[in-house]
């Protein structure tokens, strides 16, 4: 790629997206645009940024975003965050909640691994908390990512990284070469086009997000933004996860770190949103 | 250091799967069936097993079934790795004792991945 391209893909990327893209990695951009300029019927990359450049063309243009911001996803990724979940997050807030709603985003959730096994953990917690409902939303900046997630489809690779095998047992089911989730699970996640670097009209909705391996892969500026729509996003008493090595430091007024539970941050009740 | 017994009848196999958990860190022994595996845990049961299905003399459901009646033989983790990929048969390995199951073709991540959630690393 000519570096005046990849820094014209940088540039869309960060504006519409909040996305920090090196222009320097042309192996990684051109791994990502190959398959859209096929999609697209053009020859070659070059020709799809020639078109862009030349029509201005807003659907190309996010459809080069969402490309770009697609990544590698797998279930339970990380395990220690799955396992807190359901230790110490769900039961204190099936006791603070009652019987009303448990309401959990997984913001950015790409093909749908991170929500589906938040909703594997809730369905294999059920019997502990009576009376407990959920609800799960999944988010992401790619419809192409979405609709596989709604689909609840995975290869065979898929399933065996990070999936337990008693979790493949209980909750899939064999579909050809592929398996596809139970529809039991498909049904506790509802699904939804977010851009998470626009401003967020969720105020106060969630009791648990996960937004991990995210904040890392925005720019700078992006990152107080997105801790903002979170901290607007989250209940007063609500828990944020974030991806290892990730810090609220951008906003920490809005977050305190749980003590001994790294990647686990409590919502300051007291925090303010400016308007 | 762990060990691990790569039970397979293929060698290339029971190759790739060696030079992984190598890198794991474990201790590698290899057998090609499941009577040569069996005489490997009589004189020292190792840690973890990876244990093909489909081979000749004595295959991998049988062999566990057997080591699992073997003074200590419910010590080792057993991952099974096979082309074996019916929801029935991976039921009947974990009915068997099995803690894991890895479905053919597989890489390092799978492996490294399969044997965290065993409990052997």
């Amino acid at each position: 790629m000519k570096p005046e391209d990849s820094a014209l893909v940088a540039q869309l990327c960060a504006a519409r997206a909040g996305l920090n893209v090196d222009p320097d990695k042309t192996y990684l951009l051109e791994s990502r645009l190959a398959p859209l300029a096929r999609r697209e019927n053009f020859g070659s990359i070059p020709e799809l940024i020639t078109a862009l450049r030349a029509s201005r063309d807003d659907r190309l243009a996010w459809a080069l975003v969402e490309a770009m911001a697609s990544s590698e996803t797998e279930f339970f990724r990380d395990r220690q965050p799955f396992a807190l979940f359901r230790d110490d997050v769900l039961p204190t807030l099936a006791r603070l909640r009652g019987g009303q709603p448990i309401r959990i985003w997984s913001a950015a959730c790409g093909t749908g691994q991170e929500a589906y096994s938040l909703a594997m953990v809730v369905e294999d917690q059920r019997a502990l908390h009576p009376g407990m409902t959920v609800e799960i939303f999944g988010s992401d900046l790619s419809e192409r990512a979405l609709e596989k997630a709604q689909s609840g489809l995975y290869t065979q690779f898929e399933i065996q990284r990070g999936l337990p095998v008693r979790q493949l047992v209980q909750h899939f089911e064999k579909a050809e070469d592929n398996w596809q989730l139970s529809p039991r699970i498909r049904q506790m996640v509802r699904w939804r086009r977010v851009n998470l670097a626009s401003e967020l009209n969720t105020s106060g909705r969630f009791d648990v997000i996960f937004c991990r391996y995210v904040l890392s892969a925005m720019v700078e500026p992006m990152r107080q933004r997105l801790l903002e729509n979170m901290a607007r996003a989250l209940a007063p008493d609500g828990f944020l996860f974030l991806g290892q090595n990730e810090t609220v430091n951008a906003l920490d007024e809005a977050f305190q770190p749980v003590s001994g539970r790294p990647g686990l941050y409590a919502r300051n009740p007291d925090y303010k949103i400016a308007a | 250091m762990k060990t691990c017994l790569v039970v397979d009848d293929s060698r290339v196999i029971r190759k790739v799967a060696r030079r992984i958990l190598e890198d794991i860190g474990f201790e590698i022994a290899e057998a090609g069936d499941g009577v040569e595996a069996l005489a490997w845990c009589r004189a020292m049961m190792p840690d973890a097993i990876l244990l093909d299905w489909n081979m000749p003399v004595m295959n991998g459901i049988d062999f566990i079934r057997r080591l699992r009646q073997e003074p200590g033989g419910d010590q080792p983790r057993v991952v099974f790795c096979t082309v074996e990929n019916d929801l029935a048969r991976i039921r009947e390995a974990l009915d068997a004792g099995a803690a894991e199951y890895i479905m053919k073709p597989f890489d390092g991540d799978i492996i490294a991945s399969k044997f965290a959630e065993a409990g052997v690393i």
